[in-house]
């Protein structure tokens, strides 16, 4: 039961990620992406990794597409899909170089996989409930995960800083004086 | 396995039928309850009380031509009005709708699917449901729809912020992210979650009313502004299914907001009858939108955001802040010290509300108050 649903899951994130590469449109590409994500996250499912999947569909299917999204529909990428799909000298060397090293490292690790994969996991079966995430993110790992934080905040500000034009400053009652917000 | 298999099968298939089938109903009440607050008629052709009304409409746009506009995207401009209605029947599979009953000897759990972190589940669903309005919106190749796409999904994602933070509050109290535990817990308190947490349930009534887009948070559908919004172009049975998602997620979300602050299936008094209590308070919290929708005018656009952020986002953390302090602190007594606490900071932020309106009103006679601020 547990190998059928693998297969078929990983089927469809492999064939959607494949839909991510060739799809001629952005918006299509961001959509299959979503679906692949999808699959990824019932995979952490499977490995009763349960707060991974529901993270990873609430954040990276759910937020961070959506905002992509934002992008590409006030850029109309679409619009300009002869200007993206331009190359670039000597792209398809390099593709190709870089893609054989990418093929050499799977293959690889293929080959000697028994060794790396055979070893016993460090975590006991079972973890990943939320309880587990976050003792083990509030306990042991706090200060890296407040140092994360911080490096977010900073970018934050910074993208507050760069997206500021001058003439957009609030004016001081507060009323907006540019665009709408967002 | 076989037994439960069933099981599933037939409490998936009678949810679903429920919840699709209180969509006509919901739909008539909504018209006529309007309409006479509004002092209308309303329906009232078509069957008893019009009654048949929105089965003719029903009829009528699923018999109506299939039109693709030219321009579209095609794949997309399809698949948007599913994405607009599935997540919001797919979150109800988690929402527990009575205490578990004996079927032939074996314990059924009111409930679709008893997940420990139904909870999460939800938040995660109605994350996802920000896609059709968007792809609808884009797809279309109309700038209307595309504004009213790109308005619609911005306030989803920035009102999802309290909504979440004001659940984790709930989370603390119960300590657990199941539904069917949340409710239980509000048995063991002896007081139901609005008591404790009646800032969190303020703050969760208007940040859903802003997340099902209805009036007076209906932006991306502001006839007035947009035409339509995102389903401007869409007409017939794909129409209907935008209409549809609308309302499902209206029943969802007034089961959700039952279980986590009114007890769930519990009755306030008199014997605990299964459903009838549910669907009590379901509709109670229905009509209680659409009481809303009938009262307050359409909010600006910058209003709608500066509630969201300015307001909404810095009481919940407010309210999340003194849940934790005082669970920590309270001990055995933290749900009775928060009963008062939760009422108190209520009226300490509406109270900083109004003062801050009344400040900005004076500095700038020209600017109407925000609205939907305080109170």
């Amino acid at each position: 039961m547990t190998w059928l649903t693998f297969l078929i899951v990983s089927g469809i994130a492999v064939i959607f990620a494949g839909g991510l590469i060739f799809s001629r449109n952005a918006v299509h590409g961001a959509m299959c992406l979503v679906a692949s994500f999808c699959a990824i996250a019932t995979l952490f499912l499977l490995l009763s990794a349960e707060f991974i999947f529901v993270v990873q569909i609430a954040v990276y299917a759910g937020a961070i597409m959506v905002l992509f999204l934002f992008v590409m529909m006030l850029l109309n990428v679409q619009g300009q899909e002869g200007a993206l799909a331009g190359r670039a000298p000597g792209q398809l060397l390099v593709a190709l170089a870089l893609g054989a090293a990418l093929l050499g490292q799977a293959v690889w690790l293929v080959a000697r996989g028994g060794e790396i994969i055979s070893r016993p996991a460090r975590i006991p079966a079972g973890f990943g409930s939320p309880e587990d995430i976050g003792t083990a993110l509030f306990t042991r790992n706090l200060l890296p995960f407040e140092i994360t934080s911080l490096v977010l905040l900073a970018a934050m500000a910074g993208a507050v800083v760069l997206a500021r034009k001058a003439g957009l400053s609030p004016k001081p009652n507060g009323a907006p004086a540019g665009g709408k917000p967002e | 396995m076989l037994f439960d298999l069933i099981a599933s099968f037939i409490k998936a298939v009678l949810v679903f039928a429920v919840v699709m089938s209180f969509v006509p109903f919901l739909i008539w009440l909504e018209r006529k309850l309007v309409a006479w607050m509004q002092q209308r008629i309303g329906p009232n052709r078509t069957g008893p009380f019009g009654l048949l009304q929105p089965i003719a409409d029903a009829v009528k746009l699923i018999i109506k031509e299939n039109i693709f506009p030219s321009g579209v995207e095609k794949i997309t401009y399809f698949l948007a009005p599913m994405m607009s209605m599935i997540p919001a029947l797919a979150a109800f599979a988690v929402i527990p709708f009575g205490s578990p009953v004996r079927i032939m000897g074996r314990t059924v759990n009111l409930q679709v699917a008893d997940v420990n972190i139904g909870i999460l589940y939800i938040l995660a669903l109605s994350s996802l449901a920000v896609y059709g309005a968007v792809l609808a919106g884009w797809s279309s190749n109309n700038k209307y729809s595309l504004l009213g796409g790109l308005r619609t999904s911005a306030q989803m994602i920035s009102y999802e912020l309290p909504i979440g933070l004001s659940v984790v509050s709930i989370v603390l109290l119960t300590g657990s992210l199941s539904l069917n535990e949340v409710v239980r817990s509000q048995a063991s308190h002896g007081i139901w979650n609005i008591f404790p947490q009646f800032l969190g349930f303020i703050i969760l009534l208007i940040s859903y009313n802003a997340e099902l887009n209805r009036a007076p948070f209906d932006l991306g559908e502001a006839e007035s502004e947009i035409v339509a919004g995102y389903h401007t172009e869409y007409s017939g049975f794909r129409f209907a299914m935008f209409y549809m998602g609308e309302y499902v997620n209206m029943v969802t979300v007034a089961a959700l907001v039952t279980v986590l602050f009114l007890g769930g299936w519990q009755a306030p008094f008199g014997p605990e009858i299964p459903l009838l209590w549910f669907l009590i308070k379901i509709f109670a919290f229905i009509l209680l939108y659409m009481w809303v929708r009938a009262t307050f005018p359409r909010v600006r656009y910058d209003q709608l955001m500066a509630l969201g952020w300015k307001i909404l986002v810095p009481a919940s953390l407010a309210n999340l802040a003194m849940t934790a302090v005082i669970i920590v602190l309270g001990g055995p007594n933290a749900v009775r010290i928060l009963s008062v606490g939760s009422i108190v900071l209520a009226v300490l932020v509406g109270l900083v509300l109004k003062a801050a309106v009344a400040l900005r009103t004076k500095s700038a006679p020209g600017l109407a108050p925000p609205a939907g601020a305080g109170s």
